[in-house]
């Protein structure tokens, strides 16, 4: 018999792929490796680039050496040691800024996100209006979100003014002209758009929970915050893990915010890795994509958690 | 519940005291969220409506007893960017140019992925989706200058053709996966029967699936619609200056300090940048939440 070209079985699902098996090879596979591999040259020039170019170009680790010593991307000269055992850090520098906004921005948005969630849970009144209320911040781009909050907390006009009419003289909220808090400024904006969307998560994970818990709870006389903290909680593992990775991942990423919020100022105070990945583009090639791999990488250790949760689910399978 | 034993149940839920501790904590801590979550909508909107001497003088909190639309109209018509005064009008309609051709074309890419991925796989096909799907995790900025590259070698970059191309590539890993979990739950008896009465690929899709998809398509369409309209990134890079969508805008206008900074105008143009999502938002709560939520509870 003959048999046909295994090639043309099933060719029109072929086809219709053709366009997403060729980003992923020339853009998202393609397009990383280009981008690890010439972190390690120093190109300058844009036309294409070829293998010999990049043998040519080929400078080991120096990108990275010089990422690394420049203030910019990270610099912390205050490693002070105070008493004996205590030690106080303070880096500065777009990486530093990142992790700062990262580490504040996961442990508000869950812990936030859960306790609305819980309240919601408790078959309240007009549930679908505050819903709407939390939720409409994310509809809203952090171009948008960064220029209201800026607003608002303008030192000239904003809330800080604002209460000194009101008479509250010694009332003091310019932190984004203030080095050491505007960080914590664009966290608040931060927090403000997506809380909303943990709480929805949340509340989805909440209500797919088996209704037995509770009863059985109940019966054994358990509180219902105790059930909570030590039943509930547990059970969402997998809707925590996947907040954690969300929520991360969007403060690796973190640009557009900080660019509408403070661009960066004051000074470079607020900068973010890709900030200052995107400003070096034409001036600093090869740094740049030392950097963009840097990211490449927090990317990855982010999304730990979930590769293992995933992994772990199959092996157990 | 308790009482099973005996003859008479009452019916109805069981009387409770008026307000409790409990109930009153719960309603205290959802109000003072939901007064922070109200407030820079607020500002945002008392602000537009004043005129720049009570901006200066006044209280950021307390609204204007002579409310205008000055500001509104300034900011649509000719507030200035830098580069010329015509509000943020221009950045609207080149918004439009951008989302709609983005949205169809990165819609009817994903849909027949998905379709594909779900209903014909292929040798590899599993190896693809799950690249695809880790994709949605590498990091901009790791792509964006390899993406340069491709769009200037095709010719198209600084053109609108580059930008929705890009719109197409980043949308296409979620997009795919919620049309793949969608047509893997459609009942695969109907794919069968529609085989064995000899339909092929493409007459599944088109007259057996996609009549029955309406819903996950209208949350790809919002999904789309709001994330293109929001994109600030993209426009700025492949866009080029003549097609800055309506965020960039936005930015340079308020950027822009051309003779003081109007805040009544800067206002007045950040709410009708964030007007098309909003809108979006407000009348199709139930397939907005459906679609953010769907990239986060695959399974």
């Amino acid at each position: 018999m003959d048999r046909p070209n295994p090639l043309f079985r099933n060719l029109s699902s072929k086809l219709a792929s053709l366009p997403m098996m060729l980003i992923v090879l020339g853009v998202f596979v393609g397009g990383t490796l280009w981008t690890v591999l010439f972190s390690f040259t120093n190109i300058k020039i844009l036309p294409i680039f070829t293998p010999k170019q990049w043998m040519d170009g080929f400078v080991g680790l120096a990108n990275y050496k010089r990422l690394f010593n420049s203030d910019r991307w990270m610099s912390c000269p205050a490693i002070t040691k105070i008493g004996q055992e205590s030690w106080q850090f303070k880096c500065t520098g777009a990486m530093p800024n990142m992790i700062t906004y990262a580490i504040l921005a996961i442990i508000i948005m869950i812990s936030l996100g859960f306790l609305l969630a819980v309240m919601m849970d408790q078959k309240i009144r007009l549930e679908g209006v505050f819903r709407t209320i939390y939720l409409y911040p994310f509809a809203l781009s952090f171009i948008v979100t960064g220029h209201v909050w800026a607003w608002i907390m303008s030192p000239e006009y904003g809330l800080q003014n604002a209460m000194r009419q009101l008479g509250w003289e010694s009332f003091s909220f310019g932190w984004i002209a203030d080095r050491n808090m505007v960080m914590y400024a664009i966290v608040i904006a931060g927090i403000w758009q997506g809380t909303g969307f943990v709480m929805a998560l949340m509340l989805a994970g909440l209500r797919g929970i088996d209704e037995d818990i509770w009863k059985a709870a109940r019966v054994d006389g358990i509180p219902a915050w105790r059930t909570y903290l030590q039943i509930v909680l547990p059970m969402m593992k997998a809707v925590m893990v996947t907040t954690f990775v969300l929520v991360a991942s969007g403060a690796v990423r973190i640009y557009d915010l900080v660019v509408a919020l403070t661009d960066g100022g004051p000074g470079i105070s607020s900068d973010v890795p890709s900030r200052y990945i995107y400003q070096n583009f034409s001036a600093n090639l090869g740094q740049s994509l030392s950097a963009s791999t840097v990211m490449l990488v927090s990317m990855a250790i982010v999304l730990i958690p979930w590769i293992r949760m995933e992994f772990g689910k199959k092996s157990q399978a | 519940m308790a009482n099973k034993s005996s003859a008479i149940v009452p019916s109805g839920a069981k009387p409770k005291p008026f307000v409790t501790p409990q109930r009153f904590l719960v309603y205290t801590v959802l109000i003072v969220c939901a007064v922070f979550f109200l407030f820079p909508l607020y500002i945002m909107i008392i602000t537009s409506l004043k005129s720049i001497q009570e901006i200066q003088s006044g209280n950021i909190f307390i609204p204007t007893m002579t409310p205008t639309l000055d500001a509104w109209e300034k900011a649509w018509n000719s507030a200035c960017t830098g580069l010329y005064c015509e509000g943020v009008k221009v950045g609207f309609w080149n918004s439009i140019k951008i989302t709609v051709p983005s949205t169809i074309v990165s819609i009817i890419v994903a849909s027949l992925t998905g379709y594909s991925m779900a209903n014909w796989p292929f040798k590899f096909s599993e190896v693809f989706f799950t690249i695809l799907l880790l994709s949605s995790f590498i990091p901009y900025v790791v792509m964006i200058y390899p993406l340069v590259i491709i769009t200037r070698e095709l010719g198209i970059y600084s053109t609108l053709p580059a930008v929705v191309l890009v719109h197409t590539i980043f949308g296409l890993p979620l997009l795919t996966l919620l049309f793949r979990n969608y047509f893997a739950s459609l009942p695969q008896e109907l794919f069968k029967a529609a085989r064995v009465d000899g339909a092929g690929y493409w007459q599944i899709f088109f007259q057996v699936f996609a009549p029955m998809s309406v819903p996950i398509f209208t949350v790809a369409v919002i999904l789309q619609v709001t994330g293109i309209w929001n994109d600030f990134l993209f426009g700025v890079i492949y866009a080029g200056p003549t097609n800055y969508p309506m965020t960039v805008q936005l930015n340079n206008i308020v950027n822009s300090a051309q003779g003081g900074k109007a805040y009544n105008v800067d206002m007045a143009a950040t709410i009708l940048t964030g007007l098309v999502p909003l809108a979006i938002y407000f009348f199709s709560g139930k397939y907005f939440v459906r679609g953010i939520a769907a990239g986060a509870v695959k399974g």
